[in-house]
């Protein structure tokens, strides 16, 4: 040890400097990546709920105004009532929607996910792989003659086109809940079973609670999906008394005089609910972004 | 056992003396009619409709015409606003598709090597991907307001140019790019979630033999997430391909619905219309319900290929544990 003594200065220059460079310059750059990235994420969100809370003569202005003042908290009620912009209806339109979808999918997806994961029955394998086939199969070459099924019953210009097709399930749902009842304990279903309970019992009564994040997770991705729906809306929807909220903004975009303080109050309105949902959710909602990559 | 199994207090009807197998397979296909209902309905004969309207003129008020391969030579050799929609599309999806990946893999390494705070980033990466598409189309067309939008303002302070975005027929695609780039929070979420799951012990492992950190990510880290790589490459060229949303709103330039043809006309020179918003014009603003079948078929015939291809190369750089599943 002594003989080294004389070089453990510049040795232990050189190990904080080591330190400094394997460890707090990566953090340091990391860092400030992150942030620089954050912010320009951040902005444009930000830039909505400014703008939303302006007056109209300041929207547009040099240097670019990041307080209003006043605060127009009167654009909300002034969108909400703008004629162009029935906001009542339009939030009935996408409540039906999105709610009557929901609950057809859901139950639809957890039925066929039990049968898949719990039910012995002949052909299963086959449906099964079927089933994750449809996913493979992009929306666009179904579209077509999917509108030609409800001309030709007449559904044209109302929901029905949006909402029945729910209530045959969806393919990624029933996939991803039969995964997860596939991690669910069999002890539970089989004394059931052996009890004589029917499968039907055994879905609603056992599995069901057992389900619940993963079902929510389900609930959220649909209700949020149809909430966002533009293009079924455009493509079925002809009647503006029959929008959705997110076909009633496009509108609102061109019956507005171009009143951007107005429409992005409006685009607050509809983003918020969705954000709220996340907020509430989060941990569910991530596992279930999360498990669309990991198991598929 | 056997008395085990009666079932308490249920009468003996003919349903019970079935071979048990049948009674299960009677009860399994129950729980599956609407499913099996949804893809015969909404899948199998759609798909199969569409190869065959695809080889007629069908106009929906007269029965579809047989006219053979017709729609498919109009395509490629009579219809510039086609080729403009191909081009649009192929545009958007090649610089997409790969800034996209590389961004959303970036910021997930960021944000796997950073342990404090990393909510807080997460949450603020993942905020636009929760604004509806419609709300945020909207905004950035605000954004980029040519003469005085936040991004024209603070491109002039900086001294850089300041393009038309939107109203620029240059411009209008690389508008979208720059949209779409801030909705990677959902792909870097993914990723994420893989990089979280790569054993801690072949880190370690790397670490005392001394690999460089780049080393590391491409020996280890690379193989280890390659599968939800995949994934969301696959992913990312279907939503690419079927952009619609975001081209027809700006592409309206705000005219009213009730104009027609508004979000079809595309923007400045047709240059945000991209395929799908042409295919949907061809089908549900001019009714020409065969010739849009054949676009359908084009691009599933495309996309088809694309991730086949996709897939037969995965066999080269993707890495299942335990083998092929």
């Amino acid at each position: 040890m002594s003989a080294q003594s004389a070089t453990v200065k510049p040795a232990a220059r050189s190990l904080h400097w080591r330190r400094f460079v394997r460890r707090t310059l990566p953090g340091a750059i990391s860092y400030t990546l992150l942030t620089l990235v954050g912010i320009a994420f951040f902005v444009p969100f930000l830039w909505l709920v400014i703008t939303s809370l302006k007056p109209m003569s300041q929207v547009f202005t040099y240097p670019l105004t990041w307080v209003p003042h006043p605060i127009m908290w009167s654009n909300y009620p002034d969108a909400l009532t703008h004629p162009g912009f029935p906001f009542l209806r339009l939030l009935g339109n996408s409540l039906q929607y999105s709610v009557l979808s929901t609950i057809g999918v859901t139950v639809a997806s957890a039925m066929a996910a039990y049968a898949f994961a719990r039910i012995p029955f002949r052909g299963r394998s086959i449906l099964f792989a079927a089933t994750l086939a449809t996913m493979m199969i992009p929306g666009v070459v179904t579209m077509v003659p999917t509108y030609l099924i409800f001309k030709w019953l007449g559904w044209i210009g109302s929901y029905k086109p949006l909402i029945i097709p729910s209530f045959g399930g969806g393919a990624f749902y029933i996939f991803m809940l039969r995964q997860f009842m596939m991690t669910l304990p069999w002890d539970l279903s089989d004394a059931a079973r052996v009890d004589g309970a029917s499968e039907a019992h055994i879905l609603l009564r056992i599995m069901l609670p057992l389900m619940k994040p993963a079902l929510l997770v389900v609930v959220l991705f649909n209700f949020m999906g149809c909430w966002n729906d533009f293009m079924g809306p455009v493509i079925y929807l002809n009647n503006t008394d029959l929008f959705p909220l997110s076909l009633g903004l496009f509108a609102f975009l061109g019956r507005s005089e171009r009143k951007w303080n107005l429409l992005m109050a409006a685009a607050m309105v509809i983003t918020v609910p969705m954000v709220t949902i996340f907020f509430l959710a989060q941990r569910q909602f991530i596992e279930g972004i999360t498990m669309t990559g990991l198991k598929g | 056992m056997t008395t085990i199994a009666r079932p308490r207090g249920r009468p003996r009807g003919p349903w019970s003396r079935l071979p048990k197998q049948l009674r299960t397979d009677v009860v399994g296909y129950l729980f599956l009619l609407p499913w099996i209902l949804s893809i015969l309905i909404f899948t199998l004969y759609p798909t199969l409709a569409s190869f065959y309207f695809s080889l007629t003129k069908y106009n929906v008020i007269q029965p579809p015409r047989f006219i053979g391969f017709t729609n498919y030579v109009t395509m490629f050799t009579r219809d510039p606003r086609l080729l403009t929609s191909v081009y649009n599309s192929l545009y958007y999806t090649v610089l997409s598709v790969p800034l996209g990946m590389l961004s959303s893999l970036a910021l997930a390494v960021l944000l796997n090597a950073q342990v404090r705070g990393i909510g807080i980033f997460r949450t603020i990466y993942y905020l636009p991907s929760l604004v509806p598409p419609v709300a945020g189309t909207l905004l950035w067309m605000l954004i980029m307001d040519p003469r005085q939008g936040l991004l024209n303002t603070v491109l002039r302070f900086l001294g850089l140019p300041a393009p038309g975005w939107f109203a620029d027929a240059n411009w209008s695609k690389p508008a979208l790019l720059i949209m779409s780039m801030w909705g990677i929070g959902s792909a870097t979420l993914i990723f994420l979630a893989s990089l979280k799951e790569v054993p801690h012990e072949l880190i370690e492992a790397s670490l005392i033999d001394g690999a460089s950190a780049w080393r590391r990510f491409w020996r280890i880290t690379m193989p280890m997430i390659s599968p939800v790589v995949l994934f969301n490459l696959v992913m990312s060229f279907l939503g690419s391909f079927q952009v619609f949303t975001a081209a027809f709103v700006a592409g309206s330039g705000g005219s009213d619905l009730s104009g027609g043809a508004s979000g079809t006309a595309g923007g400045p020179l047709q240059s945000m219309l991209m395929y799908m918003v042409y295919l949907y014009a061809q089908a549900f603003r001019y009714f020409q319900m065969g010739y849009a079948s054949a676009m359908a078929v084009v691009l599933f015939i495309v996309i088809m290929l694309l991730t086949l291809a996709i897939f037969r190369s995965s066999g080269r750089w993707v890495y299942y544990e335990g083998g092929m599943r």
